[in-house]
């Protein structure tokens, strides 16, 4: 330090090469193009990194609230349109070849098609959003929001109990009879109880004295408006009803899509710049990092909703 | 670094003279286009599945798979991991072994039963009201 103090101050050079063949985007502290591209590119995989893990929070939640409320999840689900979000799906895998396919472009110095590539890009992110404003609405209009906001309106919980019984009917779960009558009739039965009714009407023995059912005092009050359905062998209890607990479902859907969309909207602006460099014609073979540290960002917001799309709608 | 790309068009781009030692591995249109259609059928898949009833939790594997397919193939081909120095495909894959561990060991001890409240609900139907 001492010896650079004695010298007189050199004019800053920053972003200029000795080489005047050289390439002009290259900085002075990189030797080559190449080296330049890698060290960014990998900085941008680093923020992917941190990007995945910022997800993966929430991730837990989803993971954590689904282990120990499945029947949340299996109840509202049906409120998410799967027609909606496969379109958003697809929209989003377009955008996403779309913005790849301008990587290339740029690589090859095809100016026009890099601008149609990222326009395309743009119109795909949009069309994205466009189709979130849909949904969100839909929910806004039912009441279906996040935790203290989760106020359903009467016809959207009606909505919710009618296809309830319409997917177990399809399903063709098994309903004991005794329970579903205590499910809409409102009577406290228990369904072991009503199994018990069902399967042996003759009457029984106990302690050597012979009893008919009529004697025998009803079982204590049971899963009150569950349902015993029977899947793969094992035996579950369904609420009749909507659960209370549906907030839990919406207030993670909307955190979840919600930091999804924001990742959208930051997309949508860091192309738009770069979109609007490529017109200036600054995007070339030689220089490209830009267009291919957003397209990574982009293709990673794509990754998250691939992940997200299965695991909001399309609970069986 | 993958094989360096011959050029069809060298020459000026951008006011930069370009002579051959360009950066990156440029992926074939063919395998732009047949990454997309794989996506399109695996989406097509994956929503056509939840229409079986496959059993218990192979629901979800059985999506979390195809899900899994499908990021890979934006991974490898759309973000160019395949082509990359492996460095690039290393940080991301120590990101995945993180984010594994945590909802890993979260699920380990969710699926202790003292947290199972449906287990106990329909027992203590006050809890419902």
């Amino acid at each position: 330090m001492s010896d650079a103090e004695a010298q007189p101050p050199q004019p800053p050079t920053p972003h200029m090469h000795e080489d005047p063949h050289e390439n002009a985007y290259l900085a002075h502290h990189f030797d080559t193009p190449q080296q330049q591209f890698e060290s960014g590119k990998l900085g941008m995989w680093m923020f992917l990194a941190t990007e995945v893990l910022l997800f993966s929070g929430l991730f837990c939640v989803y993971a954590v609230y689904r282990a120990s409320h499945p029947e949340v999840f299996e109840w509202a689900h049906r409120f998410l349109n799967v027609t909606l979000g496969g379109i958003n799906t697809m929209v989003l895998i377009t955008s996403s070849l779309a913005m790849a396919w301008a990587v290339r472009a740029a690589q090859l110095g095809q100016q026009r098609l890099l601008a149609i590539c990222l326009s395309l890009t743009l119109l795909g992110g949009f069309s994205f959003l466009g189709i979130k404003y849909i949904e969100y609405k839909n929910k806004w209009e039912e009441g279906l929001l996040w935790a203290g906001k989760y106020k359903p309106t009467a016809e959207a919980l009606e909505h919710l109990n009618a296809t309830g019984h319409g997917e177990a009917a399809e399903l063709g779960v098994a309903t004991t009879d005794a329970s579903s009558a205590a499910g809409h009739g409102g009577a406290v039965a228990s369904a072991p109880a009503a199994a018990v009714t069902a399967s042996a009407p003759a009457p029984v023995v106990i302690d050597g004295v012979k009893v008919e059912h009529s004697q025998i005092a009803p079982a204590p009050p049971g899963p009150q408006g569950m349902r015993l359905v029977e899947r793969a062998g094992l035996l579950h209890l369904m609420p009749e009803r909507a659960p209370r607990e549906l907030w839990i479902f919406f207030s993670i859907y909307f955190l979840m899509t919600g930091l999804h969309a924001l990742h959208v909207i930051a997309g949508l602006g860091a192309i738009s710049w770069v979109l609007a460099r490529s017109l200036k014609g600054q995007f070339g073979p030689a220089y490209y990092t830009p267009v291919d540290l957003v397209g990574l960002y982009w293709h990673l917001v794509d990754v998250v909703w691939i992940f997200l799309f299965p695991l909001l709608y399309l609970i069986h | 670094m993958a094989e360096q790309v011959k050029l069809p068009n060298e020459g000026v781009y951008a006011g930069v003279e370009i002579r051959g030692h360009e950066v990156g591995h440029i992926v074939p249109v063919r395998v732009l286009i047949g990454v997309w259609l794989a996506l399109v059928v695996l989406t097509a898949v994956t929503v056509s599945v939840t229409w079986v009833d496959l059993g218990g939790a192979l629901n979800l594997w059985v999506a979390m798979g195809i899900a899994t397919i499908k990021a890979t193939l934006v991974l490898l081909y759309f973000m160019h991991l395949r082509y990359d120095h492996p460095v690039n495909a290393i940080f991301f894959i120590f990101a995945l072994f993180f984010v594994a561990l945590f909802i890993g060991g979260i699920l380990t001890d969710v699926q202790q039963p003292q947290y199972q409240s449906e287990l106990i609900r329909g027992y203590a139907p006050e809890m419902n009201r």
